[in-house]
């Protein structure tokens, strides 16, 4: 089968419009969440939005006329910077959108006079929109699998191209933070008041956070860029354990991981990007399987802190970020974190630190019992 | 390689067709009335169905009634069984009453039980619940029913993952309607060709849509 890369990408956050904004955030230890009042309600949330005029301003300056909702403007600003580094187009028949979403247009069900039509609530249309701003040639392919939606997009991506479906394929994963998402995690008790504490004694819970993220998936050397990595392999599991509580012994998470390395076994990954929510059983849950892969001694981080809980976005956004450190064999401090709160034995990066870095582990885990694991190798 | 379908469910307009065996329901019945019926139909005792949302008893049940005698989970060890599944509509139809229960200021009351249905996958997670099935997941949202992406991501599960076996199918509940087809695919190793199944091909999934 023939190899597949990760290439160019994008992130779309409070804390950017480019990949690189968004990295050098980071190391300068900047968070894109904020305490905020939100919705109906007088609460206050810690939370991660992008502001309004920011999103007008990039909006207007690349000529996206109105006619699109707030997530369809995102999204198409995103898929655009990865298309102008790229150079490639959808229009090429060789060329695939698949897009990873969790709640896609769900603040249309608020209006009464939405914006555009309420038929964009249904996800292929909203992808059919994005498509057709860009002339798609074929129909955008949408993956709504709860938080692994976004590896789980770069996972199936990459089968998509080494079976020859396709050349090229932009993966894009996006959410927004919402009355709907917001109300329903705080229904159930989930939302942290406080900026979330990834793998922390104290941690209480998630922030919510909204982002867009694309990057291009080929198998054609000559689109990769100074931060590509081969796609080594992926794979997904189920805990087949409950609905909305993560498994108490991390099988399927393990599961994922083992069946990842099932044609790596000497491998050890350098770092593990690591889903870590900040809710009390996630982590637990995540530190166990970690420690049951043999993976006790690997830097893991969590990019919660940052950027909150980007739901579909969030494997997308993470496996970018994590890729970019790995070219710049940088380890990210996994904000939030200051005293070991999980059973597992795990080492959580405390520090930025520079170190050598040729493997990524990336993880992810979410509602509906699902996990996913995806490993990358540098050129 | 050469994959089969051991056993369907077709559900639509309130009738149950099981691997070509139709039970027919009064057309008019809500999909409500069809599912609490159809669960009686196949005999199970799950207290957990009982709190499920639409989408979720549409897409249990079409599976127990495909998997029901067909030997499909003894041919195969949990952890190497998929779940594949496609809809249009993702949970909308549950997002619509989370969303009915936050769009008043005074009767403000959103729920846990009903928030946690709001994600189309969830669906994948009762059956494999249910049977402690462990391996891939896809959930994928398309226009419509699509033979050739389903064919598509079947064949790639079975090829470029650990799984022997797929739970494949179309399970879309929106504005009260109800269509779903679930089927059983298995690679056809030596002692899987001796039983004899239909080989997984774009023409006989269309024709058990029909």
């Amino acid at each position: 089968m023939p190899e597949v890369f990760t290439s160019y990408n994008n992130i779309i956050s409070p804390l950017g419009f480019t990949t690189k904004d968004n990295y050098s955030a980071l190391l300068n230890n900047q968070s894109g969440i904020q305490n905020k009042s939100f919705g109906k309600l007088n609460d206050l949330f810690c939370l991660a939005t992008i502001q309004e005029e920011k999103i007008k301003e990039y909006a207007v300056k690349a000529g996206i006329e109105s006619g699109f909702t707030k997530l369809e403007s995102l999204s198409i600003l995103s898929i655009q910077d990865v298309l102008n580094q790229s150079g490639i187009s959808l229009k090429e028949k060789n060329t695939l959108l698949i897009y990873s979403t969790t709640k896609g247009n769900v603040d249309l069900l608020e209006y009464n006079k939405p914006p555009v039509s309420k038929e964009r609530a249904y996800l292929s249309k909203m992808t059919e929109a994005i498509g057709n701003y860009f002339g798609a040639t074929n129909i955008p392919l949408v993956i709504s699998n709860a938080c692994i939606s976004g590896l789980l997009a770069i996972i199936i991506a990459k089968r998509m191209i080494a079976e020859g479906l396709y050349e090229n394929i932009i993966v894009c994963g996006g959410d927004l933070v919402t009355e709907f998402t917001v109300s329903g995690f705080k229904s159930f008790n989930a939302l942290s008041t406080n900026l979330c504490k990834p793998f922390d004694a104290r941690r209480d819970g998630i922030n919510l956070g909204e982002a867009v993220s694309t990057i291009l998936i080929t198998k054609n050397k000559s689109l990769l860029s100074e931060s590509s990595t081969h796609i080594l392999n992926g794979a997904s599991a189920n805990d087949a354990n409950h609905i909305s509580g993560p498994s108490r012994n991390g099988d399927g998470l393990l599961q994922a991981i083992e069946n990842t390395f099932s044609k790596h076994k000497h491998i050890l990954p350098d770092t593990i990007n690591a889903h870590g929510t900040a809710t009390p059983y996630n982590d637990e849950m995540e530190s166990i399987a970690f420690e049951r892969a043999g993976l006790t001694r690997v830097p893991v981080n969590s990019l919660k802190g940052y950027y909150g809980h980007t739901l579909g976005a969030a494997g997308v956004l993470e496996t970018v970020i994590a890729l970019e450190a790995a070219h710049h064999n940088q380890l990210i401090k996994s904000a939030g974190f200051s005293e070991h709160g999980v059973s597992g034995k795990i080492s959580v990066i405390n520090e930025h630190k520079k170190t050598t870095i040729n493997t990524v582990l990336k993880t992810a885990s979410g509602f509906g019992g699902c996990n996913a694991a995806a490993l990358f190798a540098k050129l | 390689m050469e994959i089969v379908i051991s056993s369907y469910c077709r559900i639509k307009n309130n009738a149950l067709i099981v691997n070509g065996k139709s039970i027919q329901l009064a057309k008019q019945d809500s999909a409500a009335f069809f599912l609490a019926e159809t669960y009686k139909i196949l005999g199970l005792n799950y207290p957990k169905f009982h709190k499920m949302d639409g989408l979720c008893k549409l897409g249990l049940l079409a599976t127990e009634a495909a998997l029901q005698n067909s030997g499909f989970l003894e041919r195969h060890t949990l952890d190497k069984i998929g779940i594949l599944m496609a809809n249009k509509a993702s949970s909308l139809e549950t997002d619509r009453v989370h969303q009915q229960s936050i769009s008043d200021k005074e009767k403000y009351l959103p729920s846990p039980s009903v928030f946690v249905y709001t994600l189309p996958n969830i669906v994948i997670g009762e059956i494999a619940i249910k049977h402690k099935i462990t391996g891939e997941n896809a959930f994928f949202v398309e226009p419509s029913f699509n033979t050739n992406l389903m064919l598509q991501q079947n064949n790639l599960m079975l090829k470029q993952s650990e799984v022997s076996a797929v739970i494949s199918g179309w399970v879309d509940f929106d504005n009260g309607h109800m269509d779903a087809l679930i089927y059983l695919t298995e690679i056809a190793d030596d002692s899987i060709k001796k039983l004899n199944f239909k080989p997984l091909n774009e023409e006989l999934l269309k024709q058990l849509y029909q």
